[in-house]
């Protein structure tokens, strides 16, 4: 198909338009990208579960309500977008990235699945990640790590980096991710994309297979600010399934998008001095420099601000998400679904074997530190105190923000490192979080847009990080950048 | 020696909620194995648990019955530890914020003149859910998990060591169990484990030092949590006679054997982690909502207690036994609405002994009392009925009352009736009376007559009564009144023959 190319390329509405117009198909463009995870996924490994006959019957299904005429239709009816394994999905192999779930065909949609279903998206597939979103490389899933299309030597990043390989690979045009510590915005930005965690509370987590619960936001992976505005108009909104789901006013998050008058004049981004210090690598800092400069051409100004405990976050998160997580993590027993030893003496034993077996090591070094963290003698030094600190941090970007309209920084310290130049040092991975983390913590929304290339000719990504509800002018600022550069549309190589 | 007991109880009482407290899926009982689990209750992955407010508001009317503080803020925890029958590896409870603070329940302890009242205070009360049961039998080797109980809603309820003895522990339980089911939160079936109770025990030198504690788990009757009590207080002091030590754990009861035996002692026990559940927000109850909900609380049984003695001048036995339910209670005013005659005797009549049957006038509120605590009592005791349930109606009773007021029926008579009501031999009572010709005779002629046949008949006993045997005058009485089938109104009876006899 001559289309092809283009099509890989185009925006959600530039497909919706497409679409809408006839001049393609639901079931031809799901087809095409069928195609492509056929031919480019054995070898970065991006997809866990691709059923054919599935996709293709949601496209049909689509293409006749196309044909039924535009009152049944929305912006994305039609458009194929693949689904991170921690989403569970009603009919699919639901597994997380663990050899625990291997088995567990999902009963019913998450709620985020639930509404981009009703919205029209065709399901391609069911995209590789870190172990229970554990892990900042994709080295930790159970299903092998992803590589990354840009240089398949390297990591995508992780936890999401199945999602964001696909579309980087133009494997997909979207896919959900979620994000507990910088699951979604590190992955898109080493695989040069756009993604966005919604402030906590924004998206239902009803069917998003539980990390850390007070962390845990999905989130739209796309190759542009426009893109992931569309997304998440089908993913937001109140879910009475989840007691953390806020109940707000529906939003549309693309409503500043086309005006022209929405330019980024009297705009204050506010620069953390902790963001720009010793950690970042010279490569990343070359290209957020120059992503701020260009910010201060299209209007806004800079102003420095202070983040003063954010040096806390990486051990306050590395607390209480562990902490969180052995609890929630303590349903995978083998008992009602999921993988059960062979052999057993007794429950005891069952119980041993079952998690032992079905967990990799990252999942059971955390598992083992929250345990730890939460034990009788231990929870006032650790537990409560990292609750201290969150707080610390969150009062940080509220006094932040007085000073400026949206923060800006580095999404990830360095550009996608090699496999295994960092699976043998926790700390070292951990720190690969370092500058998003304290998002989760504070409960903000956070962004990662491309803002060139460093080493090696591997994306770099520029984090925004918006106040409490601030998507909709968060994607403004992120969308004027990329009408006034073309970052987000480089695809890599061979592809 | 001298050993002081103390105790206190840990107490479950399942919630009359339709649905779980954090899932949609139903509570009742009896169903087939794991249909009444939904996603949640099996703890699938990414489901969320939601609070149920009707839970919340049961605890609520708890913490108003036993005149506790509602906390403004509450928050749930995470309990974990590994079992099959708790599916998520946790159990949401309440732990250092529970809803309910504080209370005290006022009991009766003890019978006849030895009665005496003691107030027990309340620690707390919390909300939680239950966890799933575990079924060992019937499976070759395995274990079957049934989670239709998984996530039903607890209220536990815990009181300070106030109980100085299994009888007064028994009398709390059982003055709990009353409150529970008057407010309507709990349907006290023990059978069904929905009201079952923890014993913590232990026993000191009077006035020393609290000794180690053991805890009973799982009385569910009040006999077991007797006999358990007495049995575990007996050990404790035999084995701290004997210069033994009290090791603190965790015991379960046999009703076989009448003994209690350790299941776990404290090096075992488990650290459950509890912290905060991110699942949910803290619980916050207005005081608006609990306004409301107190607007729509049943009056209490020791303020209607209370009202039965000043509004009825019922004795406060009379009154305490008539509020032991709600059902009694409400029986019990619905028969003396029924009847439309005063309650108590009027100013005038007061005290003034109106001649009825022999005695003084009891009023109408005390005699619907009478058959209520009496007849009614003994009939369903009897037919192992609750009272709910009497087959005969407060209406009816309300019709014999009135027909014993008013002469037309005599208390034996009435009896009669009652057992044509009970055992379905017509439904009116005025239409029973009619149609056996159960009317008392209280025409003076035809009593008159009957009196002159007995005279004539009873030479003797007249002798004898004019020679001052008083006793031969009851004689005759019954005479006349075997003579009528008991129908003749005997205070007339009385007086005619004494003015015939003189």
């Amino acid at each position: 198909m001559s289309a092809a190319p283009t099509l890989i390329q185009a925006s959600l509405r530039e497909l919706g338009a497409a679409l809408a117009a006839k001049r393609v198909s639901s079931v031809e463009l799901a087809q095409l990208f069928l195609d492509r995870i056929e031919r480019f996924n054995p070898v970065l490994n991006a997809f866990i579960t691709v059923d054919p006959d599935k996709t293709l019957a949601m496209a049909r299904a689509a293409d006749v309500r196309l044909a039924a005429g535009s009152k049944d239709c929305g912006p994305l009816t039609g458009i194929p977008l693949a689904h991170k394994d921690i989403f569970c999905t009603e009919g699919w192999l639901t597994t997380c990235g663990s050899k625990m779930l291997s088995n567990f065909v999902s009963p019913y949609d998450a709620h985020v699945v639930d509404r981009l279903n009703a919205a029209g998206m065709v399901t391609l597939g069911k995209c590789n990640m870190d172990e229970f979103a554990m892990g900042s490389s994709n080295e930790t899933s159970f299903y092998g790590p992803v590589k990354n299309p840009w240089d398949t030597g390297r990591v995508p990043g992780g936890s999401s980096g199945g999602s964001a390989a696909a579309i980087a690979a133009r494997l997909a045009p979207a896919a959900t991710g979620t994000d507990t510590g910088g699951s979604i915005r590190q992955p898109a930005a080493l695989c040069g994309l756009t993604g966005l965690k919604p402030t906590y509370g924004v998206v239902s987590r009803y069917g998003m297979i539980a990390f850390a619960s007070s962390l845990d936001q999905g989130g739209p992976m796309a190759k542009s600010a426009d893109d992931c505005a569309l997304l998440l108009n089908a993913m937001a909104g109140f879910d009475s399934r989840d007691s953390t789901s806020l109940e707000r006013p529906v939003e549309d998050y693309t409503r500043d998008l086309g005006k022209p008058s929405q330019d980024l004049r009297g705009l204050r981004i506010g620069l953390p001095k902790e963001f720009f210090g010793a950690g970042m690598a010279d490569d990343v800092r070359a290209a957020v420099d120059a992503a701020l400069a260009e910010y201060r051409r299209l209007g806004a100004t800079t102003v420095e601000v202070s983040l003063p405990n954010s040096g806390l976050s990486v051990p306050a998160y590395y607390v209480l998400a562990p902490a969180e997580a052995s609890s929630n993590l303590s349903r995978f027993d083998g008992v009602r679904y999921g993988h059960r030893a062979a052999e057993y003496v007794d429950l005891a034993d069952m119980y041993a074997k079952s998690r032992a077996e079905g967990f990799g090591a990252e999942v059971k070094r955390r598992i083992l530190i929250g345990a730890y963290v939460l034990s009788h003698g231990y929870y006032d030094a650790y537990y409560l105190q990292a609750q201290k600190i969150r707080r610390l941090i969150a009062n940080d970007f509220t006094e932040a923000f007085r000073h400026c309209d949206i923060i800006a920084g580095p999404t990830a310290p360095g550009v996608a490192f090699a496999f295994g130049a960092k699976s043998d040092d926790p700390v070292q991975m951990y720190l690969s979080d370092i500058y998003t983390i304290s998002t989760n913590l504070a409960g903000l929304p956070g962004m990662s847009i491309p803002c060139g290339f460093g080493a090696g000719n591997m994306p770099v990504g520029l984090q925004l990080i918006g106040n409490y509800f601030d998507e909709a002018r968060m994607l403004n600022v992120a969308h004027r950048y990329q009408q006034a550069t073309d970052w987000h549309l480089r695809m890599p190589g061979g592809l | 020696m001298q050993w002081e007991i103390v105790i206190g109880l840990e107490t479950h009482a399942q919630l009359k909620t339709q649905s779980k407290i954090f899932s949609g899926a139903s509570t009742a009982f009896g169903a087939a194995p794991n249909v009444q689990a939904c996603a949640v209750d099996l703890a699938l992955p990414g489901v969320l648990p939601v609070l149920n407010k009707a839970a919340v508001e049961c605890a609520i009317r708890f913490g108003l019955a036993v005149d506790a503080q509602i906390a403004p803020r509450s928050v749930f925890a995470r309990k974990n530890y590994f079992y099959p029958d708790l599916p998520k590896g946790y159990q949401i409870s309440q732990f250092e914020l529970p809803v309910v603070i504080g209370g005290q329940l006022t009991i009766q302890v003890g019978q006849g003149d030895k009665i005496y009242e003691k107030i027990v205070h309340l620690t707390r009360a919390h909300l939680e859910e239950d966890a799933g049961k575990s079924l060992h039998e019937d499976f070759h080797g395995k274990s079957g998990i049934d989670l239709n109980r998984a996530g039903t809603p607890l209220l536990e309820i815990v009181t300070e060591p106030d109980m100085c003895s299994s009888t007064e522990a028994v009398a709390y339980a059982k003055e709990l169990h009353a409150r529970v089911q008057w407010i309507g939160i709990c349907d006290g079936n023990m059978q069904e484990g929905s009201f079952r109770c923890d014993a913590n025990v232990s026993v000191r030198r009077p006035g020393g030092p609290l000794g180690t504690r053991r805890e009973i788990k799982n009385l569910n009757s009040f006999r077991f949590m007797q006999q358990a009590i007495d049995y575990e207080v007996k050990w404790q002091i035999e084995t701290l006679e004997d210069g033994g030590r009290i090791e603190q754990a965790t015991v379960l009861f046999d009703p076989d054997t009448g003994e209690t035996r350790a299941m776990r002692s404290k090096e075992d026990a488990q650290d459950y982690r509890y912290f905060p559940d991110p699942d949910l927000l803290p619980l916050a109850i207005s005081s608006d909502w609990i306004a409301r909900v107190k607007a729509a609380l049943p009056e209490l049984p020791g303020e209607m207690k209370q009202r039965f003695e000043t509004d009825y001048l019922l004795s406060p036995y009379d009154a305490a036994m008539l509020t032991a339910t709600r059902d009694a209670a409400k029986y019990f005013e619905d028969c003396v609405t029924f009847t439309g005659l005063p309650a108590v005797p009027g100013p005038v009549e007061r005290g003034e002994s109106l001649p009825l049957q022999g005695g003084a006038m009891p009023g109408v509120a005390k005699t619907c009392a009478n058959w209520v605590m009496g007849e009614l009592a003994a009939r369903l005791n009897k037919d192992g009925k609750d009272i709910a349930a009497a087959p005969v109606l407060p209406t009816q009773i309300a019709q014999i009352v009135r027909r014993i007021v008013d002469n037309t029926i005599s208390n034996k008579i009435a009896r009669d009736i009652f057992d044509a009501l009970w055992n379905g031999d017509g439904d009116d009572v005025d239409a029973i009376i009619e149609a056996k010709g159960l009317k008392q005779i209280t025409d003076t002629g035809a009593i008159e007559a009957i009196i002159d046949e007995v005279l004539a008949a009873n030479q003797k006993s007249v002798e004898e009564f004019r020679a001052g045997k008083e006793k031969a005058f009851n004689a005759l009485v019954g005479q006349a009144m075997k003579a009528t089938k008991g129908k003749a109104n005997p205070q007339q009876v009385n007086d005619l023959l004494r003015k015939k006899l003189s």
